[in-house]
């Protein structure tokens, strides 16, 4: 019997297009466009002007505050402008644009390929070299690693929890690198046990991806305290609570933190940057992204420089297909929707997906019949009908006490229901307005 | 038989009027003094409990006038000048006289101007819309046309127009109770002093981008070029954010500026139309 979470998911059709397809590495386009802010918290301040020549790896904007990530050049190049540019969203935000000129890199980095085993420096040097090195989660959530990694006094981490299990359908890019990155990833989940203090890592792969359990559990034999647990496939299992609940049998409480139960969720792909970035010293501008969809002619998993035009990406992977209605920034359960296609890839973009016309179209709304589908689906023991209905009336003060703040958007509500009722952006909307509402109170 | 019914109706009296007179003494011991005249100016008030005064409804509104020395600050916006003017006769005090506005929208991003770039298949709900991108157009400051606006209003003032996906307001039954300025997440209506005949002269652009970007998402928006300040002879205008904006207090309603904006930012209503240069210099030389 494979572990699982008990409370809640969904099955969505997996549709792993490019499971079998290796990491390829685009070609360095001739502009990029680097946000300021591509992580969670203060965006980072800008320290290149306009017509200074940069080298990949060169730091452009330093992190403001302790819940920030610096920010690196991706490319070698002159800085054409600093101005606004619009995100996926379409909202303008603070870039630097770069014309790039050749493939030049920092000298510190080791662009050699050797794998590189001994850990050199101590627990607080990983954690400073984590912030150094912009590392955010790449799973998805862009949270600044070094803030997770900087256990807070009181508390204590028992172990480390690995997440492989890449539960949203369409992606594989976590997939490819457990399949083709293994020992790196591996040296990765090393370093963070020794910054975290801990002897034991769990890594959780979910049971559809037999090549990268193999792959994993047979190199982490040569390393000393890391498993690897296959894991029976449930959307959503790559969320931490749900992680943390299938490999360690423990809860995370509403509104706390894994840390508080005495575990840390890391992603592969964190795992992976974090080797580079300690062994290498080679800072995150470069990520693994899953262009992916029904009609591409080319899909596929490609190294991307962060700032390279979402374009760029899809004409790589064979140009947009006629029939595409919708084209998915990450995946098709949490991802959203963008709106320009010369929008940058961010580190937070773990795939794209190009939707068919018909697949694309909302159901018509139907009314609620109070069938409670969407209460067995939530993995977080929430009433999303009820949340949807006191959101839509703006019943904040209601909704908060029926714990709003603990949902964690991944959509399997909207998933299920047979009603086609917009439940998650309704709660969404009242999740905001909620954080906002408790925000203003604590400054009362 | 007839002594049972006898004890029966003796007991019971007996019994209610021994309850009447606790009832009597224990209202007396508990009684609430109510001002008489809260009742009197609830009744003069409109009774829509809009909340645009500021108060929960009209009940709340009266027991503030009643209770308050003046009435500074104190205004219905339904009812307006008369029924101030009514309150202040039955408490004694005097009514301040307080411009009527109307609600105006300052986006005129329809299809025809602001063209459509994606679509929107979420929620039909502003607010969603605004949080999750910019909306169909390229302006991130523009009409998401939702309707939430057209939600709000409880005067029937307010309708979506199908043709340009914008709300258009009556002047005639707005009472500027402001409940559509709260329900826009991207505050694109704003209450506007009346001025006679319903005339009206406003910057219909929210767009604080830069004239690039604004007019390349929408023709007719505000490029802060500043033209209309400088043809502005009382100061009305002001540009801040890459946005001009028209005081309606000091705005004299000349139309010089609506002329010079070289984008029809600027929207005149309700004027009658212009006559021709040379009619109009004899007109003033006539006196």
């Amino acid at each position: 019997m494979l572990k699982t979470f008990p409370i809640g998911g969904v099955h969505p059709p997996e549709n792993k297009l490019t499971a079998d397809i290796p990491i390829e590495y685009l070609p360095v386009p001739d502009k990029v466009i680097i946000p300021v802010s591509q992580h969670i918290g203060s965006p980072a301040n800008p320290v290149v002007a306009k017509g200074d020549t940069v080298k990949a790896g060169q730091i452009i904007a330093a992190g403001k505050g302790f819940v920030s990530a610096n920010i690196h050049s991706s490319v070698s190049g002159k800085v054409s402008k600093i101005d606004l540019a619009a995100d996926s969203s379409g909202y303008r935000q603070t870039a630097v644009f770069i014309d790039v000129e050749g493939d030049d890199w920092i000298d510190t980095i080791d662009r050699s390929n050797d794998l590189v085993r001994d850990i050199k420096l101590s627990p607080e040097e990983i954690v400073k070299r984590c912030f150094e090195s912009g590392i955010v989660g790449l799973g998805g959530a862009t949270f600044p690693s070094h803030v997770k990694l900087t256990v807070p006094s009181g508390k204590k981490c028992d172990v480390l929890i690995i997440n492989g299990v890449e539960c949203e359908p369409y992606l594989t890019s976590d997939h490819r690198l457990m399949l083709e990155r293994g020992e790196q990833i591996l040296v990765g989940v090393t370093i963070l046990m020794k910054a975290l203090k801990v002897e034991k890592a769990m890594v959780g792969i979910e049971n559809n991806k037999p090549g990268a359990i193999a792959n994993m559990t047979r190199l982490s034999a040569s390393f000393k305290g890391i498993t690897v647990h296959p894991l029976k496939v449930k959307y959503p299992q790559g969320a931490e609570k749900q992680l943390v609940k299938a490999l360690m049998h423990r809860e995370v409480p509403s509104g706390r933190l894994p840390i508080d139960v005495g575990a840390v969720v890391h992603n592969v792909g964190t795992a992976y940057a974090v080797y580079e970035a300690v062994q290498k010293n080679k800072p995150l501008f470069e990520r693994v992204v899953t262009v992916t969809g029904k009609s591409l002619t080319k899909p596929g998993n490609y190294m991307v420089r962060t700032g390279t035009p979402l374009i760029k990406l899809i004409e790589a992977a064979g140009g947009i297909p006629g029939n595409t209605g919708k084209i998915i920034n990450g995946g098709p359960m949490m991802g959203k929707a963008v709106s320009n296609t010369d929008v940058p890839v961010v580190k937070g973009m773990s795939g794209v997906i190009l939707v068919p016309l018909e697949e694309s179209v909302r159901e018509k709304i139907k009314p609620c019949i109070r069938c409670a589908k969407c209460v067995s689906a939530c993995p977080l023991n929430l009433e999303p009908y009820l949340l949807m209905a006191l959101s839509e009336r703006s019943l904040f003060e209601r909704a908060e006490i029926e714990r709003i703040t603990d949902c964690m958007e991944c959509g399997s509500c909207s998933f299920i229901c047979p009603a086609g009722r917009p439940l998650l952006d309704y709660i969404r909307l009242g999740k905001s307005n909620v954080i906002k509402m408790a925000r203003q109170r604590n400054l009362k | 038989m007839s002594s049972t019914v006898l004890i029966t109706i003796l007991s019971l009296s007996l019994l209610a009027f021994m309850s009447a007179v606790i009832l009597y003494f224990v209202a007396q011991k508990f009684k609430v003094y109510e001002d008489p005249r809260i009742d009197e100016v609830q009744a003069v008030l409109p009774a829509a409990n809009c909340g645009a005064c500021g108060f929960a409804g009209c009940r709340n509104m009266a027991e503030a006038l009643v209770r308050a020395d003046s009435f500074d600050g104190l205004n219905c916006p339904v009812g307006g000048a008369p029924v101030m003017a009514e309150a202040a006769r039955i408490l004694g005090k005097v009514a301040l006289v307080v411009d009527p506005t109307v609600a105006v929208l300052k986006c005129n991003g329809s299809p025809e101007f602001s063209p459509r770039t994606s679509a929107y298949n979420g929620a039909s709900d502003c607010r969603i819309a605004n949080s999750l991108y910019t909306g169909e157009t390229d302006c991130s400051y523009g009409c998401l046309g939702n309707g939430d606006c057209e939600r709000s209003c409880a005067f029937d003032a307010l309708h979506m127009d199908m043709a340009t996906g914008l709300p258009v307001i009556s002047d005639e039954k707005c009472v500027s109770c402001g409940a559509c300025v709260k329900a826009c997440p991207r505050n694109l209506i704003e209450l506007r002093k009346k001025a006679k005949k319903d005339r009206k002269i406003y910057v219909a652009c929210s767009n604080c981008d830069k004239g690039g970007p604004a007019r390349k998402a929408c023709k007719v928006a505000c490029i802060a070029c500043g033209k209309c300040q400088k043809a502005c002879a009382f100061n009305a205008i002001t540009i801040e954010n890459n946005l001009a904006y028209i005081d309606a207090v000091k705005c004299t309603f000349c139309r010089k500026c609506a002329g010079e904006c070289p984008t029809n930012a600027i929207i005149e209503l309700n004027f009658p139309p212009k006559k021709p240069k040379v009619e109009a210099e004899a007109e003033a030389a006539n006196g």
